[in-house]
């Protein structure tokens, strides 16, 4: 059975839906809030923000790149949302096409520092790590922005046939990204960039102009979460976001895509965010602080990959 | 050619050595000083000068042995959270009425085993660092919270205030930070293994097969930047007459910042702690000046991250012109 299950193609997704499976179980046991409608929905709503820009994180992973700036980039959006709401007195869908439009400027910001300047991409996102979130702060001086008409909260904490929004969002999205890196030209050329940046530019792909799209969807993805985000929570704070980085980065390696590039999956991607999620919302169901939680990201995470460092042994 | 670049070309040793990150930092710290003190002198003042290094002096300290870590190609980015968890040990230690050394000595032991255990894990488990230090972060922060639940550590005996002490006028952490990366430097410079770690960093195959046992050493170099976390951790814990348990935000993230704009390039194999050093004063001393030139510290942030880019693209420009003279 086990000799079975290890056989073939994508044995690390297999290992996490096991894994999915077995804390699913423990948790409707242990907790009898866990199982309730009420707190899956919920906790989709908590997802859908990480599991948005985990979906272009994969793809960056897979070129072998990293942005740690998407946190940032989300406190970036959020603030451009409420200073052209509130400070400029745009109308509200303009500043919510101004906040994704920041978003996907942050982002392709990175993606030319990376391939113009030939600068690493962890230097490039530490740098605008710092970067983004210091102009959040340096725009917003600590000010909040709330009074948002109720037809904006149809986005974060609206449903529709009693699914929450975001999650739809989030489920056209990731079957968008599915398609696009398992069935399309583009995908096969961010796994070859990945598995070999040299050949892939030799072989005549444009190496440069993927990245950059790469990043760029990144920073579509965090402006589109900051709308989600402030959607979700009625205000608007330069902190928000702050280490999103952490989760999604996690979520992406947990699914089985490697940190050194050239291989990984949406599906896996999917998996890891469900997984992180769900032990989280376990831990805090088991009466442990919120933030605390994140303690179950980082053992997962280590455990996760070490598990499949020794499968992939066992099979050779 | 303008011929002040031809006359610096034929002076190959002092081109390099005005070229090298220690000179350009030196000269931005003293041409900052210079300008924001002719705009408020009261930002030179012996007072506002010893703030600025003692700000960053534990800052300093860290980033020896980070710098020690991304020489190697590697990275650590749970050392804030480390430091944190640090600060809180020594603080219940001497709250446990353990004799005060103790309380000092304990958390720099517990530093190198945590720290050393991210090595094995990089080292032997092949596990990349920015992935486990990741997990190590999560593990380490959310720990701390279950633990203190972010309560302050109070009533600390009298003689627990180590940051607090000065010898000969100067504060003990600015001492700790001159003394460190003096010694760290030279070793670093004239060790067998301080020379492994930038073989490792420049091509660590090429050094394996030289005969450097490179897994032995990663795990040493995380040990020793666990030391640097531990005495980093245990200035910041006696700094104050209370240990607030929240770690600051984004202190990885300074610390690093000061070993890459210290000169350490991110991709290993060069880079000095004398740089890191200077780099993380410079940093204290801008911080300081947005203040004394009226600008919100709330720009602070973009400001450092603006500073890490400049010096990555100098950093570069200058390797091709390095490698043009060659």
């Amino acid at each position: 059975m086990m000799k079975n299950l290890l056989a073939g193609d994508y044995i690390h997704e297999k290992i996490l839906a096991l894994m999915l499976v077995l804390s699913l179980a423990v948790l409707s046991v242990l907790s009898d809030k866990f199982m309730t409608v009420a707190n899956i929905l919920n906790q989709g709503r908590l997802i859908a923000e990480i599991g948005l820009v985990a979906l272009p994180m994969t793809l960056i992973i897979v070129t072998g790149g990293i942005d740690l700036a998407v946190g940032s980039i989300l406190g970036l959006s959020a603030i451009v949302l409420g200073i052209a709401w509130k400070g400029l007195g745009l109308p509200l869908g303009a500043a919510m096409a101004a906040s994704v439009g920041a978003g996907i400027l942050a982002g392709c910001c990175n993606g030319l520092l990376i391939t113009r300047m030939r600068v690493p991409p962890l230097i490039t996102t530490l740098a605008t790590l710092a970067l983004f979130r210091g102009i959040a702060e340096g725009l917003s001086q600590a000010r909040s922005v709330r009074g948002y008409p109720e037809w904006f909260f149809f986005l974060g904490q609206g449903e529709i046939a009693g699914i929450p929004v975001q999650v739809i969002i989030l489920v056209v999205m990731a079957a968008l990204f599915w398609f696009l890196l398992a069935k399309t030209t583009l995908g096969r050329s961010l796994y070859a960039i990945g598995s070999n940046e040299v050949a892939a530019r030799y072989a005549g792909i444009p190496v440069d102009r993927i990245k950059v799209l790469a990043y760029g969807l990144s920073g579509l993805m965090s402006g589109l979460a900051a709308v989600i985000f402030v959607s979700r929570v009625s205000t608007t704070r330069s902190d928000m976001g702050s280490g999103l980085e952490l989760d999604v980065i996690a979520a992406v390696v947990l699914g089985g895509t490697s940190i050194f590039g050239g291989r990984g999956t949406i599906v896996g991607t999917i998996l890891g965010f469900l997984l992180i999620g769900l032990l989280k919302n376990g831990l805090a169901l088991t009466g442990v602080k919120g933030d605390a939680t994140i303690v179950v990201i980082g053992l997962v995470l280590i455990l996760a990959i070490l598990a499949s460092n020794l499968a992939e042994r066992y099979r050779h | 050619m303008t011929t002040e670049t031809s006359w610096l070309a034929a002076r190959p040793r002092l081109r390099s050595t005005l070229l090298s990150q220690e000179a350009v930092l030196l000269l931005a710290l003293l041409g900052l000083l210079l300008i924001v003190g002719l705009i408020n002198q009261r930002y030179v003042a012996e007072r506002n000068l010893i703030s600025i290094a003692l700000a960053h002096a534990y800052i300093a300290v860290a980033a020896i042995g980070m710098s020690m870590v991304i020489i190697t190609g590697n990275i650590d980015i749970s050392v804030g959270s480390l430091i944190g968890v640090l600060a809180a040990v020594s603080g219940t230690l001497a709250n446990m009425g353990l004799p005060i050394v103790l309380a000092w000595l304990l958390p720099i032991l517990l530093a190198m085993l945590i720290s050393g255990s991210l090595g094995i894990l990089v080292a032997y488990c092949r596990i990349p660092s920015i992935v486990a230090s990741l997990g190590y972060l999560s593990i380490l922060k959310g720990g701390l919270i279950i633990w203190t639940g972010g309560a302050w550590i109070t009533d600390l005996p009298e003689n627990f205030g180590l940051s607090l002490q000065r010898w000969f006028g100067i504060p003990a952490p600015i001492w700790a930070m001159l003394v460190l990366t003096a010694l760290a430097a030279y070793w670093m410079r004239n060790s067998r293994t301080g020379r492994s770690f930038y073989a490792i960093g420049g091509n660590a195959e090429a050094a394996r097969l030289a005969g450097i046992p490179t897994q032995k050493l990663v795990v040493l170099v995380f040990v020793l930047n666990g030391m640097f976390a531990g005495i980093a951790g245990i200035l910041f814990a006696t700094q104050l007459k209370v240990i607030q348990t929240t770690v600051p935000p984004y202190l990885e993230l300074t610390i690093i910042t000061a070993a890459v704009v210290g000169g350490v390039s991110i991709l290993g194999g060069t880079g000095t702690v004398i740089g890191s050093t200077l780099a993380a004063i410079l940093l204290a001393a801008i911080g300081s000046a947005l203040i004394f030139i009226d600008v919100s510290p709330f720009w602070l942030r973009a400001t450092y991250g603006t500073l890490i880019l400049v010096t990555v693209l100098f950093d570069l420009h200058r390797r091709r012109l390095q490698r043009r003279a060659l």
